[in-house]
């Protein structure tokens, strides 16, 4: 039986695109390593107390004290596991990651609300990247970016970067038509419908889109490990492969540590929103 | 002045409206295009004007292009073809800052479903329509606590529309309408989502506001009563038709066709029907420098028993009985004057018969309409009143 040749016309489509685009790739690579290194450099500036301190604020701000106090225990925990310096690097690249996401995600997602047809072609790529293997990202990233933290970012951002689009354009139809029709009979320009209306009401549910977002990319940490993006995932990778079983515990527990925490902040400011708007 | 005037409107709902003016030309009924053709006729060769601070009234049955009609005037919902004049502008087919413009100034719509922002105050629902217009931050928040007091919503700025029951919703919304200062109200169905007291209140409050503010209103409803109480003409539409335009009175006096007849059936017709409509035109009436003689005389000729006098300028004296004249006329005197019984009651022509009824059991004589200068007009027997709350007065005035 003839074999179709899709991984022949990937590979040729990779390999053509690396040697036309090398510049292209460079300049995203030398953005993306400017972010991470300086997000890292500030988080590992700061004192490890202050920014425990910190979170333990936000915290309890956006979510409630209880969250609060399991931020000071938690982060407390990961500090005397001698895991700060690697949990820092992973935050940056979290965060990273998801910034770009949003940057990209959130525009597309409000594209995608008022196009039907971009809609109806986006909602199975979004399913395609969201349900491949994370694995296979790693190779063109990889043959893109080489090694280190950078194609570990574009890997965490096609991965984890579907719900944010995705809630963003539901959240959005989901604005009921009276509202628009309203703000229309007022003489709403469509910027204006947006930006003071569409997006408000579309709040809590682009938040809970950016919660789901922020899960998956710390999801990637230990696969991204495995083509040098470093960090908790590189501790749990070493146990791993090393049969350290305890240290590569500890990782996983800062891993877990580090995802309680930025979910109950993500979910307490969509929660935040949702309270107003009732 | 007219302030809104639409010509020959037309919304049809599909791909390709222009193949369907035929089929209406042809008189082919709504239901059979939408079977044959997959199109539906909201709104269906609509002519009107509406003066200014006039509150015009639409009325159907659900499905009839009510809500399509009213979308239209402010292009919500896009016209297939026909002119809509506001203040003689045409607004089909304007630039679209144009029709911003008319939208942000002139014309403000309220809601049935009150279409509140949910995610603001009060303060900032009310304040939207400036906002949209860029309106600093102050003048926007004066303006709107204003309109809140107008309202009766003052001490609300700060709550947020889920806190507030359908009826403060609805001033809201009412009250985000003034904010603009606009000439023109569209109104659809914008009590029909309040419970009965409530919806009462709104259009008792809606007409005192009117009273000041003058506004000219375009009022959607499928409730008659609603209709008669605050509309001072009605349009009755049916399958996007508009079957039939005029005052209340006319409405029910004169329905067009069985469609309009079905509509007001039920209506309570003491409340409506007023006084110059079931009125005679009085033809033997007598003047006190006639004398009895004349009286006599007169209503021998037109078979009554009593007749009602006048002075010179038709001011009403009072009323004579024949029994009263023709024993005067036995005294062999002839002073009219002496026997003219003084308690008549007298009503002005927009009494409603509700009025009238109680009228008929403190005196036996029939009730004069007076003009607004005390002059006779006419006169209404007690039976042309039951004949007017069953719809049947024949009109000869
Ligand atoms: N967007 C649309 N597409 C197709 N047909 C429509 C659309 N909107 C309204 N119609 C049709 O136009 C006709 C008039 O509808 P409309 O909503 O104006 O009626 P209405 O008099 O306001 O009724 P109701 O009292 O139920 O509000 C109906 O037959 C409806 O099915
Ligand atoms: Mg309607």
């Amino acid at each position: 039986m003839y074999k179709i040749p899709i991984g022949d016309i990937v590979e040729i489509l990779i390999s053509w695109l690396t040697t036309n685009f090398t510049s292209f790739f460079d300049g995203i690579k030398s953005i993306l390593l400017t972010v991470i290194n300086t997000f890292a450099w500030i988080f590992n500036g700061i004192p490890f107390y202050i920014t425990i301190l910190i979170f333990a604020l936000i915290a309890w701000k956006f979510a409630n004290k209880g969250t609060g106090i399991f931020a000071i225990v938690g982060l407390l925990v990961i500090q005397s596991m001698g895991l700060w310096r690697e949990t820092m690097q992973t935050l940056a690249l979290v965060i990273t990651a998801t910034f770009i996401a949003l940057i990209i995600g959130i525009p597309l997602g409000i594209w995608m609300s008022r196009n039907d047809k971009l809609n109806n072609i986006m909602r199975p790529v979004l399913d395609f990247m969201q349900t491949m293997p994370a694995f296979v990202y790693l190779i063109p990233a990889v043959y893109f970016f080489d090694l280190g933290q950078v194609p570990g970012a574009v890997a965490t951002v096609i991965f984890a970067m579907p719900p944010v689009v995705r809630l963003t354009s539901l959240g959005i139809r989901q604005v009921p038509e009276d509202v628009i029709e309203a703000s229309h009979s007022f003489g709403a320009t469509s910027s204006q419908l947006l930006f003071k209306v569409q997006i408000p009401l579309a709040l809590p549910t682009i938040l809970a889109g950016l919660n789901q977002t922020i899960m998956l990319s710390l999801s990637m940490v230990v696969i991204s490990a495995m083509i040098g993006a470093g960090g908790l995932g590189n501790v749990v990778l070493r146990g791993i492969t090393q049969m350290r079983i305890g240290e590569g515990f500890e990782g996983g527990l800062a891993v877990v540590i580090l995802a309680m925490l930025l979910d109950r902040i993500t979910q307490g400011l969509g929660q935040q929103k949702r309270k107003i708007k009732q | 002045m007219v302030k809104v005037e639409v010509k020959n409107l037309f919304k049809i709902f599909g791909p390709t409206p222009k193949k369907i003016y035929p089929l209406i030309k042809q008189g082919i009924n709504k239901e059979q295009i939408l079977k044959q053709t997959g199109h539906g006729v909201g709104v269906n060769d609509a002519s009107f004007a509406v003066e200014e601070g006039e509150i015009f009234v639409v009325m159907g049955l659900s499905g009839s292009g009510k809500s399509t009609l009213i979308r239209c005037l402010n292009r919500l919902i896009e016209p297939s073809s026909g002119e809509i004049l506001i203040d003689g502008q045409n607004i089909v087919g304007c630039s679209k800052e144009t029709l911003q413009d008319v939208r942000r100034k002139k014309v403000a719509m309220i809601f049935q479903n009150f279409a509140l922002l949910p995610h603001r105050s009060v303060l900032d629902n009310v304040g939207f329509g400036l906002e949209i217009q860029n309106e600093d931050l102050n003048t926007r928040n004066q303006k709107s606590i204003e309109s809140l007091e107008l309202v009766g919503l003052k001490g609300y700025e700060n709550s947020m529309p889920s806190e507030l029951s359908g009826g403060m919703q609805q001033r809201v919304g009412l009250a985000r309408a003034l904010t603009t200062n606009p000439d023109i109200l569209l109104m659809d169905e914008a009590f029909s989502a309040l419970d009965p007291l409530i919806r009462k209140e709104m259009q008792d409050e809606l007409l005192s506001l009117q009273d000041r503010m003058h506004k000219t209103i375009i009022f959607i409803t499928h409730d008659l009563d609603e209709a008669l109480k605050i509309g001072d003409r009605i349009a009755i539409m049916k399958d996007g038709i508009i079957v039939q335009i005029g005052t209340p009175e006319e409405i029910l006096n004169s329905p067009a066709d069985d469609y309009v007849k079905e509509f007001v059936q039920d209506v309570n017709r003491a409340k409506i029907v007023t006084a110059s409509s079931i009125m005679k035109k009085v033809d033997t009436i007598v003047s006190s420098k006639d004398g009895v003689r004349v009286a006599v005389r007169k209503m021998k000729e037109a078979s009554i028993s009593s007749i009602f006098v006048v002075d010179k300028a038709r001011h009403l004296k009072g009323i004579v009985t024949i029994d009263d004249a023709t024993n005067l006329l036995k005294q062999n005197k002839n002073d009219l004057e002496s026997i003219i019984h003084k308690n008549v009651n007298t009503v002005s022509g927009n009494t409603s018969i509700e009025e009238l009824l109680p009228l008929f059991i403190s005196s036996p004589y029939p009730v004069v309409v007076l003009d607004d200068d005390n002059r006779v007009l006419g006169i209404i027997f007690k039976v042309s009143v039951l004949a007017g709350l069953l719809g049947e007065e024949d009109n000869d005035v």
